[in-house]
């Protein structure tokens, strides 16, 4: 390969220490030109952009997970070693790298810059955050360091304009001076003899072209003596949570009661345009019944996430792992694991995909077990139908309503379950393993950079009505279709779904699922919900042949005057450890590289489930609520 | 509990017993029959990918509610959580 013929497109990989801002320089320079999917047979994430400098040259950048070293002990950093080495088989090397660096934080950066420079790919330094480290008076004299290094050294400040423009300029020279001129890789992975000589070297260039104040950043002082104190620290942690539920449910609502009055809007519009018959059920009831009543949810999906992002890009999230580690231990869980549950309150999947930060594979395994027990944003939905329908709206001890302190429990028994499961499976499955360490940066807080957050929250948006608009959609119609055929016979007294397919599938397995107070109603509609919680909403519906109308009213005025209590106990009892979700299933399989655990994960979970349900509704009825 | 080591190392505290407060300076890591799960190698390993290396300041800022653990350890410029535990085999005077 030669410099002239790549000119075409350039392709270029970030490589950097985690929190070296990597990603919001990752979002500046390629801005919504990106695009986020998996590497294949693997979830990591692979982010490619394409960056068309103002010379006309074209960039392919990809964005690789942040590392300490090549070494590589987790997945995400196995892509990065793999990746930098041109070994992996789906991807052609990278014609050079560009190693991002934390102007405020360099120790550790310049060890990763020196072992990649053992790669012999050509690279040049990015120092990020150029401006926090001049506030704090830090000097770095860039010719020596570049100098001392071999190779260019830029700096730029990703969150302002203009602030990359030093870097993209860097990027063209090179390019035509440099690409591909790349040295024999020598790296190997490195001793300890190698990391401590390493670092030795990385210290002394830091001496020889730094300038460092005496004095850490005060702003990170000040906060961490109130958020990391021992008792104020648990304190706040459990008002930032607290605050960030209530957000969830409270500043949501209007953005919802929008959304599913411009469904109910568009359905009777529909409804008064097309003649009576199939035709207009399908659409009415089918479509827009079903997928509006899941994308009412959308809001506080994206509530709960743009919570996680902004305490993430604050530098948040590691004081909170720190802060639950010992807590977590008690249950068996390693501190890191906090994460990838809090994420698991709006999704399993995403909490899933995010435990790749736990290196250790046990404590992973654990952490994924126990993931869909977090009572996800897609529970909302049927808790929110039942509790309406049954609870009473009265108050508790003058300041708690009811309907609340049930919702509160419903999340206490998934917290709690998962603490109680993972205990277990550390006594079942790895007795004898010493839990492993651990070890964090906690990095200076920052700012968060509104682009950054931003992409972040529309990506996962677009997932969110990427599934409304694939999975979710296919099971209501499937449902639709099941309880719409075959058609009742001409003179028929009682309601047209008793003939239906979905009466026929709904009695066959009933004899199962009696002993828990579960009519063949809900048997029909927890078959579409293995797809997705929030389709049994959507499916109790359309089994009950309403038409039109706000969803979730109709349903649950209908359910309270069918269901007795003790069913509709039951089945918030079912729905808080039921595996009803197929994607997050088939995201376990992927993540841990075996059907076994999502075997495990499914068969432990529905036998949670029926166990709670069948308690549940037995005390229920001895109790006169049957 | 008392390893059997050189009268040289003898001497150095481990951070891991050290309280908050506490500023010094890294002698020399020490991972031999640490009680992480991790050979020595690797512990020595990751401590030196996070900095701990002989020569580097360090000051233990922050600990936590239950049994004084984990800590968060100024290194140099940088701040780390780690737990006690692997934080003995770090050397301090």
């Amino acid at each position: 390969m030669n410099a002239v013929t790549n000119l075409g497109i350039l392709r270029c990989a970030l490589v950097g220490t985690p929190n070296s801002g990597k990603t919001s320089l990752f979002n500046a320079l390629t801005g919504s030109r990106q695009k986020v999917a998996n590497y294949p047979g693997v979830t990591v994430e692979r982010k490619t952009g394409v960056l068309h400098a103002p010379s006309g040259l074209c960039f392919s950048m990809v964005d690789l997970p942040g590392t300490y070293s090549l070494r590589a002990r987790s997945p995400d950093e196995e892509i990065t070693r793999d990746a930098v080495l041109g070994k992996l088989a789906s991807e052609t090397p990278p014609d050079f790298l560009v190693c991002v660096a934390d102007a405020t934080n360099l120790r550790l950066a310049f060890r990763l810059v020196l072992e990649l420079r053992q790669v012999g790919r050509p690279m040049l330094l990015v120092l990020n955050m150029m401006d926090i480290a001049k506030r704090r008076g830090i000097e770095i004299d860039t010719d020596k360091l570049s100098a001392e290094l071999g190779f260019p050294v830029v700096t730029a400040v990703a969150v302002r304009k203009g602030g990359t423009d030093a870097l993209i300029a860097a990027m063209d020279d090179f390019a035509l001076t440099r690409a591909g001129v790349g040295g024999v890789c020598s790296w190997k992975p490195p001793s300890v003899a190698d990391l401590r000589a390493g670092q030795n070297e990385a210290d002394r260039i830091i001496r020889a072209a730094v300038k460092l104040p005496a004095k850490p950043d005060s702003l990170t002082t000040k906060l961490d003596s109130v958020l990391l104190h021992p008792i104020g620290g648990v304190i706040c942690l459990f008002v930032i949570l607290f605050v960030m539920f209530q957000a969830v449910f409270t500043w949501a609502q209007p953005l919802m009661e929008l959304i599913s009055g411009g469904f109910d809007a568009l359905g009777s519009f529909v409804r008064a345009g097309l003649p009576p018959g199939l035709i207009q059920s399908f659409i009415t009831d089918g479509v827009i019944g079903g997928v509006g009543s899941v994308l009412v949810f959308l809001p506080q999906i994206l509530i709960l996430f743009l919570f996680i992002l902004l305490l993430e890009d604050l530098g948040y999230m590691a004081r909170a792992a720190f802060l639950m580690d010992r807590i977590m231990g008690g249950a068996g869980l390693h501190g890191r694991a906090f994460i990838p549950l809090l994420s698991s309150f709006a999704c399993a999947i995403p909490g899933i995909m995010s435990t790749r930060v736990i290196d250790n594979r046990k404590d992973r395994l654990t952490t994924i077990l126990v993931a869909p027990l977090m009572t996800c944003s897609a529970r909302i939905p049927v808790y929110t139908l039942i509790i309406a329908a049954f609870i009473p709206n009265k108050n508790v001890g003058g300041i708690f309503s009811l309907q609340g302190l049930v919702m509160f429990g419903l999340y206490a028994a998934g917290i709690l379950s998962a603490l109680g499961v993972s205990f277990a499976a550390k006594q079942l499955f790895w007795r004898q393993e010493m839990s492993p360490p651990f070890m964090l940066e906690l990095p200076d807080y920052k700012i968060p950079d509104p682009k950054s957050v931003g992409i972040g929250l529309m990506t996962r948006a677009q997932a969110f009505l990427k599934r409304a608009g694939t999975t979710i959609f296919a099971m209501t119609v499937l449902i639709w279709f099941l309880a719409s055929f075959p058609q009742a016979p001409v003179g028929a007294t009682g309601p047209a779904i008793d003939y239906s397919l979905a009466a026929m599938i709904g009695k066959a397995i009933h004899p199962l699922l009696a002993p828990i107070g579960f009519n063949w109603q809900i048997s029909v509609a927890l078959i579409p919900g293995m797809a997705a919680r929030e389709v049994a909403v959507a499916a109790l519906g359309t089994v009950y042949s309403i038409s039109g109308g706000d969803v979730e009213s109709a349903v649950g005025s209908l359910l309270a005057h069918q269901w007795s209590l003790a069913t509709a106990l039951a089945f918030l009892a079912w729905y808080i450890f039921a595996p009803q979700c197929a994607s997050t299933l088939v995201v376990i399989r992927r993540e841990t590289g075996s059907s076994k655990w999502m075997w495990i994960t499914f068969g432990y979970m529905l036998a949670m489930a029926y166990v709670a349900a069948f308690i549940t509704y037995h005390v229920a009825v001895a109790l006169g609520a049957g | 509990m008392l390893r059997e080591s050189p009268p040289v190392i003898a001497k150095h505290a481990a951070l891991g017993r050290a309280k908050p407060g506490f500023r010094g300076r890294i002698a020399a890591i020490d991972a031999k029959g640490n009680q992480s799960g991790l050979s020595a190698d690797e512990l020595e390993r990751r401590l030196i990918e996070l900095g701990f290396v002989e020569g580097a300041s360090v000051e233990i800022l922050h600990e936590g509610l239950i049994a004084h653990d984990p800590i968060a350890v100024r290194v140099d410029c940088a701040t780390v959580a780690l737990r006690r535990r692997e934080a003995m085999a770090i050397l301090v005077v």
